[in-house]
């Protein structure tokens, strides 16, 4: 396939000014350059694409349009349907989610004194389907010789523009060092360099090379090592059965969840002591129409659960963009391009072939660059669908770095464009920003207490370490930094409760909430799945047995 | 070629529809009215959900893919493979050693192999499976390890595999083995542990916290970057 014939010309100024562009560095923003180019082009500053918030403790809150849909809109279950004192699972703890965080409690939760047979996790897809398992680069961890967790912490206070939880930031950076032992005494195989040292590598403003990798398949290689060692406990979960619903008890605590069997649409309730949310983020909402690099699953299920319970949230007013989603051809538009191609000396490069931006600014920053260049400037290519993309000029990886880095370190990049004729190694390739990460979420604690008694959180659909804009390689490390912690607290507190009867008078309340507000609408939440049907079918669908 | 160039006629499981030229085998079955519960994951080549097998109008050929990454050809009969069972062994990490029979140990059916490279046809990710195993039967982890690596785990060289081998559970254990046992320490993580251990950051992180945002990001502003 490769490229059409009329991105030829700009190709050849690409390859005319490499050689030049080699040895050149572009300075990097002020913090004033950094915030006039946010404000003028970066998404979540563009008028009217959000709305505040008209329900609940986050009401007068702006957030995107997309996000606001699924909070203002009717819980899925209806309290009248569902037989309370049914009980399928009764637990100690319940983790909805199977990605890195919940993974990571589930194991941890034996160890913190709670019995196999009191743990149930509970997943919407498979075990372990996640956007943790799609992570490309790399997880931080201040352990090189020349880094410290001081140092990490300022990388990460910075990038989030000081909006940051500082103290949800110092036990990232704290326990970071000690999730890379975990990792590796579980059999993960991290990158290392000949004398065993880790292969250490920069991101998008990171001051230190702190990033681990697993070639560029880190997060497939930490979550198969986790899944596997899950199987070897053998922890009670289910696949395919997705929380639709929390249960409360008459305390106003959280008390489990109403579950639903994907495939047979039975429903089950859950009594729990503590529940701990670990469902991901919401990419598949696709915020302004943007493609996304998420997982099918990642449809933000969490926080209309959450918020249904009434938890706070925070930061939702924030979604990152990556920068280097792919452009190009049409097959992969959206899709991740690891940033670690711009740490191996990849620069992005404008239709006439010149270096307009610091390769390694924050994300939001470096988003809204390739952005201006594109719409402000009109300097970006155009491909045959209409979209419009920067190069990103990956054979100077192979040039910078020496031939066989990308075969080496870049090897799901490399067969991912040679599965369409685009050799990665030799051709640059055409990228465009892509819906990323949930910034924000529900509202945690250094316990990964929400704000609702008996519900925890961790991972992507929680809020406050990133602050607004998250940097490369910190939401791995969330996941495994905050899971595990989720695990300790979440016992703690399971040992200690006692539930009273269980309700879903949450429902009721929500459904006043609506109404007080004048939402009127038949949109549902949590939608469980993206919707990607063609108009014919969707237009001609009758539901007849 | 369908009713005109820019359409193909695919049979999903036999059933015949025309669909858009360009579209991977997922987005096509999409278009036709599938909404996916399996079957469909991370829609990027990293989950192993989408595992097809699918043979072309006038071939004899059974050929694999990956439903989100491979294009519909005209005449593809698809049949998406969404689930390979497998009996994962059970084992505890810590209680076994990297010995050089330790995965025939656990996984004796390796020794079926017969060697016919079903499996290295059958794989998506174009890995060297049967070489993988091979050295599975001579306990070369790291071996193992390497060849292994980019698994997705999708399950169609265990489908196709006559000697009912399921390679990639056993690569599992070799590269937990070898990562746990035969990979070298870095000396700067345990030197890291041991600093953290004694509190060694803590009264810096509290100082940097207590500072108002605009000594902060004086700081920051002013920070070294040394990459």
């Amino acid at each position: 396939m490769s490229y059409p014939e009329y991105m030829r010309e700009s190709m050849e100024l690409v390859e005319k000014t490499r050689d030049t562009r080699l040895a050149k560095e572009y300075p990097r923003m002020t913090l004033d350059e950094r915030e006039k180019v946010l404000i003028h082009f970066h998404p979540d500053y563009k008028e009217g694409t959000k709305r505040p918030l008209k329900i609940g403790p986050n009401k007068g809150d702006l957030m995107p349009h997309e996000v606001v849909d699924i909070l203002e809109a009717h819980p899925l279950v209806k309290p009248e349907d569902i037989d309370l004192s049914d009980i399928y699972y009764d637990v100690d703890v319940l983790i909805i989610g199977s990605g890195g965080a919940g993974l990571s409690t589930a194991l941890l939760a034996m160890e913190h004194g709670i019995e196999r047979e009191k743990i149930l996790l509970v997943t919407k897809l498979r075990l372990g389907d996640s956007n943790s398992k799609m992570s490309q680069g790399g997880i931080q961890a201040a352990d090189g010789p020349d880094d410290s967790p001081v140092i990490h912490f300022l990388d990460i206070m910075g990038g989030g523009h000081f909006t940051n939880d500082p103290d949800l930031v110092e036990i990232l950076v704290k326990d970071a060092p000690d999730v890379i032992r975990w990792h590796e005494e579980l059999g993960v195989i991290y990158d290392k360099n000949p004398d065993g040292s880790m292969v250490l590598d920069s991101g998008g403003d990171t001051s230190r090379r702190r990033m681990h990798s697993c070639k560029d398949y880190t997060g497939l290689e930490i979550l198969r090592v986790l899944m596997d060692e899950f199987r070897n406990r053998e922890i009670p979960f289910a696949e395919f059965t997705s929380a639709v619903e929390l249960i409360m008890d008459d305390k106003g605590a959280v008390a489990g969840s109403v579950l639903y069997n994907m495939e047979t649409g039975e429903y089950y309730v859950a009594r729990a002591k503590a529940t701990v949310l670990a469902t991901g983020g919401y990419g598949r909402l696709h915020i302004q129409g943007f493609e996304t690099t998420n997982h099918y699953g990642a449809t933000g299920d969490g926080i209309a659960l959450a918020y249904h319970v009434g938890a706070k949230m925070r930061d939702l007013d924030a979604t990152q963009y990556h920068p280097t989603g792919a452009a190009y051809p049409e097959q992969v538009v959206g899709l991740l391009c690891t940033e670690k191609l711009r740490t191996y000396g990849a620069q992005p490069v404008n239709k006439d072939g010149d270096l307009f931006v610091h390769p390694l600014e924050p994300r939001d920053v470096e988003s809204a660059a390739f952005i201006r260049e594109c719409y402000g400037r009109d300097k970006g290519v155009t491909t045959p669908t209409g979209m419009r993309g920067v190069w990103l000029d990956t054979p100077l990886i192979e040039i910078k770095q020496g031939e066989g880095t990308i075969e080496r370190r870049f090897a799901a990049m490399l067969r991912q464009f040679n599965r369409f004729g685009i050799d990665i190694r030799k051709e640059p390739i055409l990228v465009f920003p892509t819906l990323h990460y949930q910034n924000g979420g529900a509202a945690i604690n250094v316990r990964c207490e929400t704000s609702v008694p008996g519900l925890f959180a961790a991972g992507e659909v929680s809020g406050g370490v990133q602050g607004k804009n998250r940097l490369m390689g910190n939401s791995q490390l969330e996941l495994y930094v905050f899971g595990r912690r989720a695990s300790r607290y979440a016992a703690e507190y399971a040992k200690k409760a006692s539930l009273g009867k269980l309700t879903l008078d949450h429902i009721l309340r929500y459904e006043h909430w609506l109404e007080e507000a004048g939402v009127e609408t038949d949109r549902r939440a949590p939608i469980l799945l993206p919707e990607y049907r063609g108009e014919r079918v969707l237009t001609h669908r009758i539901r007849l047995f | 070629m369908g009713p005109n160039d820019s359409t193909v006629t695919i049979y999903v499981m036999g059933k015949r529809y025309e669909v858009p030229a360009d579209l991977a085998i997922m987005k096509a079955m999409e278009y036709v009215g599938y909404q996916f519960v399996r079957g469909c994951g991370c829609r990027a080549a990293f989950c192993g959900a989408c595992a097809t097998l699918y043979r072309k109008k006038g071939s004899y050929k059974l050929q694999v893919a990956l439903a989100c990454q491979k294009i519909v050809e005209d005449g593809m009969y698809i049949a998406t493979i969404p689930f390979a069972p497998s009996d994962k062994r059970i084992y505890e990490l810590d209680k076994i050693r990297p010995s050089q029979n330790i995965l025939l140990e656990y996984y004796p059916e390796i020794a079926r192999c017969l060697s016919c490279n079903t499996c290295t046809k059958a794989c998506p990710q174009d890995l060297q499976v049967m070489d993988y195993v091979q050295a599975a039967l001579r306990g070369d982890l790291k071996e193992v390890a390497t060849l292994s690596f980019d698994c997705i785990a999708c399950g169609l060289c265990a489908v196709r595999c006559p000697a009912e081998i399921v390679p990639y559970d056993v690569a599992q254990l070799a590269r937990r083995l070898y990562a746990k046992y035969l990979a070298q320490t870095s000396e700067h993580l345990v030197k890291r542990l041991g600093e953290l251990k004694e509190g060694r950051f803590d009264e810096e992180i509290q100082r940097l916290k207590g500072l108002s945002r605009e000594d902060l990001t004086k700081i920051y502003e002013k920070r070294e970057i040394r990459v």
